[in-house]
């Protein structure tokens, strides 16, 4: 992934809408041919910051780079990249093939080129044959599959996708998820994707950039975002965390030393403690499926506590645990998969639990 | 089930009561509306006897109203102004539609489109009385341009003749014209036109491939609620209108009150509604392509 070129270069990009400042210096780079997730809540810039690629958004200072071109009074028609809007913005006065084939007419294309491209593309988002449909007849699936045939079919350098799933029902959307990373693949261009949703940017992504209040607060690839976030706000952003409270014992070259709640004295490591602060004292966090419950038999590898259940929620695959360890009186959750024989046990149990302080972070 | 208890059986279902809710309307529609017509259209199949009417049937008026010149020639001028004041109504009410859909600030919209209605504060036969002070002989555009040097005799084309019954009529007219193509402007999306400035248009190019169409079945409105009233135009004709400037109305009332010839009046009258009709459903039909669609 390293030695791809850069795509797409943010320096010291700054926005102000009047006296709302929406962009607050971003410098990032996202790589040729990645699938780039821009994740954070709404409000947070993150279509902002899409904006200005797309040269919808004009910039207050800094610069916009695409593929080494500087964008600075590059309108929005000029540029080498499309978009697919989040309502789609499929134009309803045209047909599906019309629709896609938009773009195209500055191309000069004869009809019989035009008719063979518009149904190329039209394949590729498995809605051959719809071209003649009225586009207004659509139902939400095949409108975001046209717009993004609309988008494609003029080989940007960067397709840009604002939040193209919220739209759609759960099972759509999830189809739609594979598709797309499906067919990055086969295009090979970049995708920059905006999204909410921060379990849409992990299964997507190459990479991703959780923004709040106009910053980039991580810029990583999706596992070490979910094993390692920075700080305590991108760890509550992204699925569960558990939070116990810490102190720092002392510290030494790359190591810390806390003694943290229910856990005991714990020496972690520098990149376990990315010096992220949680805004009030220090913690431990750790994701709920690395805690384990040991039934009868079972023996842990690394740690072992106890623990008494205060909570059962049932999934069906999975069932969460909210449990409360010796020593500590915060509930903490863990997340564990049904196997069939298996009990479920019950609130007031009391069992033991195993864990590994290497999947432990500090936040200060 | 007798007679009776199905009587009040309906009197008390869905559709007795929605009945009665809309017959007081209904009666003073068709007391006020229909029953006029229809004794218009039953007058123009009568023979005239001069001072009276004679009940028997005929054609005669039809063919009258239809060959004779004088007749046909007025029929053709109100279609000719009716166009041509539609024509300019819509082209200069799409501009101003426009900017208030597109550059006005979405609080001030509201208040733009009051302003637009103001014209509408005074009665319309003042309007017409204030355009014969405007275009007049001594009038304010004369006097001005004399004043100015700008011509030393003044402009006697607009005044009396067909030209200031369309400068007039266009006038009255605009907000009409203005509030259909607002409404279609400012229901497209606007995500729309950054698609297709995204997509490679310039906007000059986004706003006739995706605007233009868009707002068509606002520009239809328009169109239709300028020329249907005035072609029928009264009024404006009669006051600044001149001989030349006369009217299918003016001709009308001609037959009524000064000779006395309902039947013909009636036949003349039936004959500019059918034309309406006609010349309206030509262009629904003509852009029926934008009509399409769920609305």
């Amino acid at each position: 992934m390293t030695d791809k070129p850069t795509m797409i270069a943010f320096q010291d990009v700054q926005k102000y809408y009047g006296d709302y400042h929406a962009l607050r210096g971003i410098t990032a780079e996202i790589r040729a041919g990645e699938f780039f997730s821009l994740l954070g809540p709404s409000g947070c810039g993150k279509t902002t910051l899409l904006r200005t690629i797309a040269g919808f958004e004009g910039i207050s200072s800094g610069a916009v780079m695409i593929d080494g071109r500087n964008m600075a009074g590059v309108p929005a028609n000029q540029r080498p990249t499309n978009m697919v809007f989040q309502s789609y913005a499929i134009f309803p006065h045209l047909t599906v093939a019309e629709n896609v084939g938009f773009g195209l007419r500055k191309a000069g294309l004869s009809k019989a080129e035009m008719a063979s491209r518009v149904g190329d593309a039209l394949e590729m988002v498995g809605l051959k044959g719809f071209g003649d449909r009225e586009a207004h007849a659509l139902s939400g699936g095949q409108r975001q599959r046209v717009a993004l045939a609309r988008a494609l079919i003029l080989k940007p350098k960067v397709l840009l996708l604002d939040e193209p799933l919220s739209a759609l029902d759960k099972k759509m959307r999830e189809q739609m998820q594979v598709e797309l990373i499906r067919l990055q693949r086969q295009v090979g261009i970049t995708f920059i994707l905006v999204t909410h949703d921060q379990e849409e940017a992990l299964v997507m992504s190459d990479r991703i950039a959780v923004m709040f209040e106009g910053e980039i607060a991580q810029l990583a690839d999706p596992e070490t975002l979910y094993r390692r976030p920075n700080s305590r706000r991108v760890a509550d952003f992204i699925g569960t965390m558990n939070f116990l409270p810490a102190q720092i014992i002392g510290e030494s070259g790359d190591t810390v030393e806390v003694e943290a709640q229910g856990f005991g004295r714990l020496v972690l490591n520098a990149e376990q403690a990315p010096g992220g602060t949680s805004g009030e004292g220090a913690v431990v966090g750790f994701r709920p499926e690395t805690l384990t419950i040991l039934f009868e038999g079972q023996t842990a590898s690394d740690r072992e506590s106890m623990a008494v259940i205060e909570e059962v929620v049932y999934y069906g695959d999975m069932t969460y645990y909210d449990v409360k360890l010796a020593g500590s009186d915060a509930a903490i959750r863990i997340s564990m998969r049904n196997v069939f024989g298996r009990p479920v046990l019950e609130i007031g149990d009391e069992t033991r639990v195993a864990w590994s302080p290497g999947a432990l972070v500090l936040f200060r | 089930m007798g007679a009776e208890s199905r009587w009040s059986k309906w009197r008390q279902s869905e559709g007795a009561n929605g009945l009665l809710m809309v017959s007081p309307t209904a009666i003073y529609a068709i007391l006020m509306l229909a029953a006029p017509l229809g004794t218009i259209f039953l007058y123009s199949f009568l023979t005239d006897g001069y001072l009276e009417i004679i009940r028997q049937f005929t054609v005669a008026n039809y063919v009258e109203a239809w060959t004779n010149e004088l007749y046909r020639s007025v029929m053709i001028r109100s279609l000719g102004v009716a166009m041509t004041v539609t024509f300019v109504t819509v082209i200069l009410a799409f501009p101003v539609a426009y900017f208030v859909s597109f550059h006005v600030e979405a609080s001030k919209k509201s208040l733009w489109l009051f302003l637009i209605t103001i014209p509408f504060w005074t009665s319309y036969l003042i309007r017409v009385f204030l355009w014969k002070v405007i275009l007049g002989y001594n009038g304010v555009v004369n006097s001005g341009l004399i004043g100015l040097g700008i011509i030393d005799q003044p402009l006697d084309f607009i005044l009396y003749n067909v030209n200031s019954v369309v400068i007039t009529l266009a006038h009255a007219y605009a907000p009409f014209a203005i509030l259909p193509i607002f409404v279609a402007l400012e229901k497209i999306d606007r995500s729309l036109l950054e698609a297709g400035q995204d997509l490679g248009e310039t906007k000059f190019r986004t706003f006739l491939r995706v605007t233009l169409p868009l707002a068509m079945p606002g520009v239809i409105a328009s169109v239709l609620i300028v020329f249907i009233p005035t072609i029928g135009d009264y009024v404006t004709p009669q006051l600044v209108g001149g001989p030349e400037g006369r009217m299918v109305a003016n001709l009308i009332q001609l037959q009524y009150l000064k000779l006395d010839n309902y039947p013909l009046g009636s036949a003349i009258a039936v004959s500019a509604m059918a034309i309406v009709t006609l010349v309206s459903l030509a262009f629904i039909g003509l852009n029926r392509r934008y009509l399409k669609g769920p609305k």
